[in-house]
């Protein structure tokens, strides 16, 4: 009975809930981007069928790794770490059930309304309005259960991977509600309120914060609770991380407008979005060397622990991919960069690199928590999955930068004559075998997540602290 | 006396930028030093068996502990 006082039940079922569905829907979303990728090589393969198209399955994929994969995987761990850094359960009761079916609801709308062509064309933001409604109730009630939480925690402190979790939140419902209003025509039919320049302005306000706080305040949550813990050491500097996240979430929400240089926004909004973006650089590499320097003195870990190495590679990526983002957002930079494979190439880094690295090594410490074993069913598999996905990764950033770049160069290249060099399609076409690497790259992340589910369901359905922890000298 | 808009957010972009440098000063800080060390290794205080704890919601499972 005293133990039930020391350790609050805490409710986990929603935690589990949502970790089973993270690498179901990595597995879905990848397989999908893998297909379309095919697509790009063998256009055959939409089979002239409208809903199989490209131009309708690319929105699926994107809503179904953002939202389906990473939302759900930003759910299982902010439910689990605020739960145990505050010692107490969640608030809100049946709230929690609610998000989490809630969630699911609108991901299998997403899967049926997308590839049947409903679509708002908003970039990352494409559902229709009933479903935006939809969205938006189960965000608010996520606010509630999550801050409920936090005011009824049994400690004075709230520890800061907290303090990124709550900022991705609520700035997401923001976001979410401000770029999704619209004026309703038809049950799945409607218009957005802005127009003009107003309205592409919203939109990357919209999609580049997304970015921002979902993408990456969000998983620096998961890294900020889970990289301490699976090093078995504090974070390098707890100091810094406070400083990382006042800087972070002041500056991240100016840096949209880098995605409509040379639009018809005002030069000044331009310049204004290329400058936060290049200052961005700071904070984004004061949190990544504060999760890699976590491992300082004891280096020697990654060389056993397959699941430190995704966390401490996903940071790596996280570096490369703030480097390369601010980068880009210098618009002579971008006059190169802009509508070509790199910048596909960079979400990539960050998408498989990143978010998914950080998440995929999160969910192999938390599985066995929360099934009751001491790790995962199957040790080699998680190194075997670490370099499937790690050479997939590569593989696919790489074709798309020399892809990107190669496209930029000959899309600028201009005769003495004035006329142009190269015509779109010659562009096209010596874009197909890098097209063919990333279709390979993209065959080794989804085998990954499909030995992840095995190991997985092997760990759920082992017997109750059957697998013992490993130790190593 | 009206004052004009841009000289406002002149004056909000200083204020933020003072308020960042008392937070960096307040972080950095030796006061808080010992309570910052404390949050950092909070995370490794709790109890490992969070399952067991769960399903003893009914307490007389407690015994074959």
């Amino acid at each position: 009975m005293t133990t039930t006082l020391d350790h609050p039940s805490y409710n986990l079922k929603v935690v589990r809930q949502f970790t089973i569905m993270t690498v179901i829907w990595g597995i879905v979303g990848t397989l999908v981007g893998v297909l379309i990728a095919a697509q790009l090589i063998w256009p055959a393969l939409n089979f002239d069928t409208p809903w199989l198209t490209y131009s309708r399955l690319r929105p699926l994929h994107t809503n179904a790794v953002i939202f389906a994969f990473g939302t759900s995987a930003l759910f299982a761990t902010s439910y689990y770490v605020v739960q145990r850094t505050c010692k107490t359960a969640l608030f809100g009761g049946k709230l929690a059930a609610f998000t989490f079916w809630g969630w699911q609801a609108v991901i299998v709308l997403a899967v049926i309304t997308l590839p049947l062509g409903y679509t708002s064309s908003k970039e990352y933001a494409e559902l229709e309005w009933p479903i935006d409604i939809l969205i938006a109730l189960v965000w608010v009630s996520y606010i509630i259960v999550f801050f409920g939480t936090l005011v009824k925690r049994k400690v004075s402190h709230i520890y800061v991977a907290n303090w990124f979790f709550g900022g991705f939140i609520l700035t997401v419902a923001v976001l979410h509600i401000g770029n999704s209003m619209v004026i309703p025509v038809s049950m799945l039919k409607s218009y957005s309120i802005y127009s003009g320049a107003i309205d592409a302005m919203m939109q990357w306000w919209y999609g580049h914060n997304a970015v921002g706080f979902l993408l990456t305040a969000g998983f620096l949550g998961m890294m900020y609770y889970f990289v301490p813990k699976q090093a078995e050491r504090p974070v390098y500097s707890y100091r810094l991380s406070i400083v990382h996240f006042w800087a972070l979430i002041s500056l991240y929400i100016w840096a949209g407008p880098h995605h409509l240089h040379y639009t018809a926004l005002p030069d000044w909004a331009q310049s204004v979005g290329m400058v936060m973006s290049i200052v961005l650089f700071l904070p984004s590499w004061g949190g990544m060397i504060n999760g890699i320097m976590t491992l300082s003195g004891a280096w020697h870990k990654l060389r056993h622990d397959p699941i430190l190495r995704f966390l401490i590679v996903s940071l790596s990526f996280y570096g490369m991919s703030t480097f390369e983002g601010p980068m880009m957002a210098i618009k002579s930079v971008n006059a190169l960069s802009h509508y070509t494979d790199w910048t596909v190439g960079h979400v990539h880094s960050g998408a498989l690199g990143w978010v998914a690295m950080v998440s995929i090594g999160a969910l192999y410490h938390l599985i066995p928590v929360l099934y009751n074993q001491g790790r995962m069913y199957s040790i080699r598999l998680i190194n075997v999955h670490f370099w499937l996905h790690t050479t997939g990764v590569v593989l696919y950033i790489v074709a798309m930068w020399i892809s990107g770049v190669m496209q930029g160069l000959m899309w600028r290249a201009v005769n003495t004559d004035g006329t142009l060099t190269y015509s779109f399609v010659e562009s096209l076409t010596a874009s197909y075998p890098f097209y063919f690497i990333r279709f390979v790259g993209g065959v080794l992340v989804v085998a990954g997540f499909v030995l992840m589910a095995y190991n997985m369901f092997k760990t759920i359905g082992a017997k109750d602290e059957s697998l013992k922890p490993v130790e190593v000298a | 006396m009206m004052m004009d808009y841009g000289t406002l957010r002149g004056l909000i972009a200083l204020l933020i930028l003072a308020l960042f440098i008392v937070i960096v000063v307040w972080a950095y800080s030796k006061k808080r030093k010992s309570a910052f060390d404390e949050a950092a290794n909070s995370i490794f205080e709790e109890p490992k068996d969070i399952n067991r704890d769960n399903k003893n919601n009914k307490q007389e499972t407690n015994n074959n502990v």
